[in-house]
């Protein structure tokens, strides 16, 4: 057959036309990409160049090996299926473009393995296209939304790639097997093969102009895609690599208002947060630009089903498209209007608990509760802090509780069950926080926990303690630390009226400047106490302590002290009689700092104790409607997140909710009542279930 | 002694129940003064109110003025102070439109003002003693008035137990032609109604009031029932008008209705300052609620810790059969919940 | 439209937070933490959405010490263009009249086409911004729920009356408004926005610079004065219903017989 770069298309050699094309498409390809970029050179910094192993392990783990797609099982395998496809397929891509323009490429076949594994993965893709387009247009999956144009005209564009390709090289064997009497190589049930015997009788004219016109198909295509995948979802074929690359590495946190700009300088910026486009760092565009509108995060969130008007995807699909409207590929762009109510709704922004289920699933990495805080950042700035939430706020400020209750009573839930911290030795702090030292109910969840802690610390010994000391401060890795520090605690206290709130949902709810004179109170609070470690049985706490505190001692969770104190024995409880009990994973104990088994492992210590799993528990467990400055928020909703929740438990099976968060507890017990299943269901704390099955 | 004035506040050709109250105040600073009342409106409802005022007041000063049938503080302002003698001692009801007329008004008298007045001790030389309340009724506060010029005292409606009717046969007296023009800078146009939904819970004298305790919207029917069996309304505090299992027009509070009821069963409800400052005149409270501790057994005048959901139902079949006795004088007619 | 507010710093009173103290006739204020008067907040956020509307600049003036600079400042935060103290010992122990009388001679001092205050504050007095009017002769309306700017120098404005209907009026400028809080939703202010105005000078004017004569103001003059405070004897509460079901609601129907409760 004859080269491409020889033939001529309509009185054009082969090689000009080609070498045309192909530059025009890439000269078009990349100044669209420039025009992509030049948003993120205008936007804020991230600093995303560090631990660079770190990073690549990610690419490999999440971009490669494609880690988190199998969580939908049936879209995941398609996907990895394509992906990998268009892996194998990429080497191919560039020799047939070279074809066009060098007849060096135009080998007769592709070698051995290669062309066998080439022909297979073209193939598959084609029937995956197929398969994905049945999905969309018959199955319609629900988060999808409804079938759109926009995808099916993509697959249906790739599919026609992969059959072009295959056409090429069918009719091109076909041609060999009748003129040259050759019998190519190729894969058997591939599509080329099909082609092959498929065009057996036709004529060696019409089989060249077949060839050609494949071959044309195929650049068209090519280049047709390459450019308009820029402008719209399938940009996260160029862009994913480089969104998970960059990704964010450490959990639990938050990013600084301003990367690069310390805490104390925040009074010098003229404005915080995200109020204009530019605000948004690059990453978080680039983050826009990655994402493939799956719908997988939506499916995931809490808010979403319960009818609050956030869906995370959404956002992200708006963000980019208003940088597509307001950063054009051919045109001026035009930018610094401000986002409220116009990107987005302030109820929007309000409405997500930052329970991180959408970051937990997004198989790209891409990051919500940053730019979620970043927006209420600047709303905060501009004054617009929902109603609710005025007095919560001003009571943190001059309180230092959301409550308003003053701040000398917060010690008094402890009479005669735990010290205040007055300057003696201390070992052991046990850090409360606000809504445990006031709330009614979360009191018991704090008399629970001080008993543990007392009970175990009268277990400890001098030595233990000391080694505990030696065990160093600052952001270690908690499990070293808890595995150093035997389950022993030493002398246990509680820092009483100096406590202040931990601040950790002010920081979520976008007030900085509040959270870092909270933290900076606490901090010195807690250093002057001369602790050497913390406990905590509040959630948000710990993930304040562990991630938003610097200098301070290292942190754990009950459940952690108390399912180390079980493994070693140290412990014995007693057995419960009946009752058919589930966990629920808090989500700043859960997803945000992985701690799942610790008190499954205390809970199945107990004999007796039926335990069953709800269906979503893990990283997919149900947010139970948010802490902190969540309960003060009145959210437009159909039903109530702990509502929903209640339900899964009923439908596990299960009669008794038990749950590691005064938070959740308050939510959980609250929605029992509304779902009207008082009698039904209870709820209790795993401290307190721990300090029952202790004491009896 | 200086006089001393009632102001009357009316609506459709009746007196408000406060103009009962004044004299109670009044007798208290001095008893045995006669207290003149003063009226201001226009046409037919300012006559009525007169008429009725003469069984109380032993003299009714009756100012008429078409400006005035509509009440706006500005211009009875105005009138009172063309029409009372200096050093005269006036009571008005402290509420809207109280607030709105005495402050200024003690300033054109040049005359103290107390406002809000819950009680009072009585007279030294020109001092009044008496009590008032401050941070939102978290304390009372003795205070002394120096009455020299004369005084406007707001009165608290309800504090004061209305008088027993004097036998006076009163004496209207017309002071319009005393009032001179009266400038308007202040000009009403128009009322605006507050949607009262079906039933007006501000006009009951028996309120079935729920609260959280109710648990769902099923079981408001409970209380319906009871209420239809008593003769009396169905009220509630603010949960279940955010859970939306009754209209707001329902809904006693702060942020809600004021209702003057002489008996109120407040049901499932714990009794939160912010619902019982919607609750004025001092009613038969009767609390029942699963929770003894809670603070609405404080203000009670009878509790009954248990549920709700059992009792109600109990309560309303004991009522009905003793509407159904004969001799109870009991005509045991349903009405509206 | 050039706006006055009149602010008032008081206790913050969350509920049963205000207790008497030890000497029994005063509360104890070592555990109270100060704010602005609550109305007094909803009429600058009013103040500062007419001020946008129609243009012109919001002032916020408090009568008292150095310690009530921060209510000042809160506001200004929110975005008043000034704010004025107006101190002096002479003011010391002032009644309502008084301090009626103060705002008026530093009203006299500037020009204001509207003046607000807030419905009443933590005595619950609800008098000033009524007095303030009447000193001043100028037109005045109290528990307001809505201002509208009309042409001609006039405001067609909401009064929240019995029942939870609405009064509408219309008033001539200059005049003097009391506003209700529920009249807006206040813009948040945070402590950036505080540190933010924290050097920004407040000045302070006294008897002299306004004119007032000695002796009319201050604890002297007051005609109202208050004496004490004191709780009154809690009564025994709730007589709680004893028995059976049964009994229990025996004994309720013959106490709601007695009082009424049966019709």
């Amino acid at each position: 057959m004859d080269s491409i770069a020889g033939a001529t298309f309509w009185l054009i050699r082969g090689r000009d036309l080609f070498l045309f094309l192909h530059l025009l498409g890439l000269a078009c390809f990349a100044w669209i990409v420039a025009r992509r970029l030049a948003p993120l050179l205008g936007a804020q910094r991230d600093f995303r160049l560090d631990r660079p192993l770190q990073r690549l392990g990610k690419v490999l783990q999440f971009w490669l090996l494609q880690w988190r797609h199998p969580r939908y099982r049936l879209a995941g395998v398609l996907h990895i299926l394509v992906f990998g496809g268009f892996l194998l397929l990429a080497s191919r891509a560039f020799a047939v473009l070279a074809m066009g323009v060098s007849d060096r490429f135009a080998a007769a076949g592709p070698a051995g393995l290669c062309g066998t594994v080439r022909d297979y993965a073209s193939t598959l893709v084609l029937l995956c296209m197929g398969v994905m387009i049945v999905r969309r247009l018959v199955f319609r999956p629900a988060r999808y939304g409804r079938p759109s144009a926009d995808p099916i005209f993509l697959l249906a564009l790739i599919g026609l790639l992969m059959a072009a390709d295959g056409v090429f090289e069918g009719s091109q064997a076909a041609f060999h097997a009748q003129i040259e009497g050759r019998a190519d190589l190729l894969a058997p049930w591939s599509l080329p093969w099909v082609l092959r015997a498929a065009f057996a009788g036709a004529f060696p004219a019409t089989l060249r102009t077949v060839h050609l016109g494949a071959y044309l198909t195929h650049e068209a295509a090519f280049f047709f895609l390459l450019c308009y995948r820029p402008f719209g979802i399938q940009f996260h074929v160029e862009t994913s690599l480089f969104s998970v690359y960059f990704a964010k590495l450490d959990r639990g946190t938050v990013k600084p208002v301003r990367w690069g700009v310390p805490d104390l300088q925040l009074d010098t910026l003229p404005s915080l947060g995200v109020k204009k486009f530019s605000d948004f760092t690059w990453k978080h565009i680039l983050d826009f630009y990655s994402c493939s509108d799956c719908g997988r995060c939506a499916d995931q969130c809490p808010a979403n089903a319960c009818g609050r008007p956030l869906s995370p995807r959404a956002l992200s699909i708006k963000a980019r498209d208003y940088v597509f409207h307001h950063y054009p590929v051919l045109g001026p762009s035009s930018d610094g209007a401000p986002l409220a109510g116009v990107l987005f709704s302030e109820d929007e922004i309000w409405s997500c608990t930052t329970c991180g289920a959408c970051e937990a699933e997004c198989p790209l990495l891409i990051e919500y509760t940053d730019k979620i805080v970043d927006l209420r950042r600047g709303l905060i700035d501009d004054g617009k802090a929902p109603q609710p939430l005025h007095k919560p706020l001003q009571a943190l400020e001059t309180r230092g509780n959301p409550f308003g209750k003053t701040e000398k009573k917060r010690a008094d839930w402890a009479q005669g069950i735990v010290p205040v911290a007055n300057g003696a030795a201390l070992d052991t702090l046990y850090f409360v926080d606000s809504i445990t030292s006031y709330d009614d109910r979360a009191q018991s969840i704090g008399r629970a926990a001080a008993r543990i802690l007392g009970r175990l610390a009268e277990k400890s010994t001098p030595s233990d303690t000391e080694t505990q000391r030696r065990g160093g401060r600052g952001r270690e890795d908690l499990a070293a630390c808890a595995s150093k520090a035997a389950a022993s605690l030493g002398r246990v206290a509680i820092l009483g009226p100096k406590e202040r709130d931990s601040g950790h949902d002010v920081r979520r709810f976008g007030e900085e400047t509040l959270f870092l004179a909270l933290r900076e109170h606490n901090t010195e609070a807690i250093r002057a106490s001369g602790a050497g470690r913390i406990v905590t049985a509040d959630p948000h706490a710990f993930n304040a302590l562990k991630h938003d505190y610097r200098d301070v001692p290292p942190v754990a969770h009950i459940s952690q002290v108390i399912a180390r104190a079980v493994r070693t024995g140290q412990v014995r409880l007693n057995p419960v009689a009946d009752g058919v009990y589930t966990y629920h994973d808090p989500c700043y104990l859960g997803r945000h700092n992985g701690i799942y088994q610790d008190p499954r492992d205390v809970l199945d210590a107990i004999p007796g104790l039926h335990r069953v799993e709800m269906q979503r528990s893990r990283d997919r467990s149900f947010c139970c409607g948010g802490g902190g400055l969540a309960l003060f928020y009145e959210a437009k909703e159909n039903e109530r997140m702990g509502v929903r929740r209640v339900r899964m438990a009923a439908e596990a099976g299960a009669g008794v909710i038990v749950t590691a968060c005064p938070f959740c507890m308050v939510n959980i017990e609250d929605a029992i009542k509304v779902a009207g299943m008082e009698g039904k269901m209870t709820a209790i704390d795993l401290a307190e279930l721990v300090d029952r099955q202790m004491s009896q | 002694m200086p006089p001393v004035f009632a102001y009357i506040v009316h609506r459709s050709g009746v007196a408000d129940d406060t103009a009962a109250e004044l004299l109670a105040a009044a007798r208290r600073i001095d008893p045995g003064r006669p207290v003149t009342a003063i009226v201001t409106g226009w046409g037919d409802d300012l006559d009525g109110t007169c008429e009725g005022l003469r069984a109380v007041y032993p003299e009714i000063w009756k100012i008429a003025r078409e400006t005035l049938a509509c009440p706006n503080a500005e211009l009875v302002r105005q009138a009172l102070v063309q029409v009372l003698p200096a050093g005269a001692i006036l009571l008005v009801p402290h509420g809207h439109f109280g607030v709105d007329l005495s402050p200024g008004l003690s300033v054109k008298l040049n005359a103290a003002y107390v406002p809000d007045v819950l009680e009072i001790e009585g007279v030294e030389g020109v001092w009044l003693q008496a009590v008032r309340q401050e941070f939102g009724g978290q304390v009372s506060a003795h205070v002394r008035a120096n009455m020299a010029h004369g005084a406007v005292l707001n009165i608290r409606p309800g504090a004061f137990r209305p008088a027993d009717r004097a036998s006076a046969a009163g004496q209207i007296v017309d002071q319009s032609a005393k009032v001179g023009a009266l400038t308007a800078r202040r000009v009403y146009l128009e009322t605006i109604a507050a949607q009262t939904g079906d039933v007006d819970i501000t006009k009951e004298a028996v309120l079935v009031s729920i609260g959280r305790g109710i648990g769902e919207q099923e079981n408001v029917a409970i209380a319906e029932d009871l209420a239809e069996a008593m003769g009396a309304a169905v009220s509630c505090s603010r949960p279940v008008v955010d859970a939306k299992w009754l209209d707001k027009s329902r809904q006693v509070g702060s942020s809600g209705q004021t209702v003057r009821p002489k008996v109120y069963l407040a049901c499932g409800i714990s009794g939160s300052f912010q619902h019982l400052a919607g609750i004025k005149g001092n009613p038969f409270l009767v609390a029942i609620n699963k929770n003894p501790k809670a603070p609405i057994f404080r203000v009670a005048d009878v509790g009954i810790a248990g549920d709700i959901l059992e009792f109600l139902p109990a309560l309303a079949a004991r009522v009905r059969q003793e509407a159904c006795l004969p001799g109870t004088g009991l005509p045991g007619k349903g009405r509206r919940a | 439209m050039e706006i006055l507010v009149c602010a008032k710093r008081v206790p913050d009173t969350a509920e049963n937070e205000i207790q008497l103290d030890r000497s029994g006739t005063e509360i104890g204020r070592d555990d109270l933490v100060y704010s602005v008067n609550e109305p007094d907040n909803y009429a600058v956020e009013e103040a500062l959405q007419i001020a946008a509307r129609t243009g012109g600049k919001v002032t916020v003036v408090t009568v008292g010490g150095e310690e009530d600079e921060e209510v000042l400042r809160r506001e200004m935060a929110m975005g008043a263009a000034r704010g004025v103290l107006l101190s002096d010992d002479a003011f010391e122990g002032s009644d309502g009249r008084a301090l009626a009388a103060i705002l008026k001679a530093y009203v006299q001092t500037e020009h204001f086409d509207l003046i607000l205050t807030g419905v009443q504050a933590d005595d619950g007095c609800a008098q000033v911004g009524g007095m303030l009017a009447a000193m001043l002769d100028y037109p005045f309306a109290s528990v307001v729920t809505s201002i509208e700017v009309l042409e001609g120098r006039k405001l067609k404005i909401g009064r929240e009356i019995e029942g939870g209907s609405k009064e509408i009026s219309a008033i001539d400028l200059p005049c003097v408004l009391s506003i209700q809080t529920g009249i807006n939703e206040p813009r948040y202010v945070g402590m950036r926005g505080i540190r933010q105005v924290a050097s920004v000078p407040i000045p302070t004017l006294g008897a002299a610079a306004l004119a007032i004569p000695p002796g009319t103001v201050g604890a002297a003059a007051a005609r109202v004065k208050r004496q004490d405070y004191f709780v009154p004897p809690e009564g025994k509460g709730a007589e709680m219903l004893q028995g059976n079901r049964d009994e229990i609601v025996d004994k309720l129907i013959d106490l709601l017989k007695a009082k009424g409760g049966l019709n």
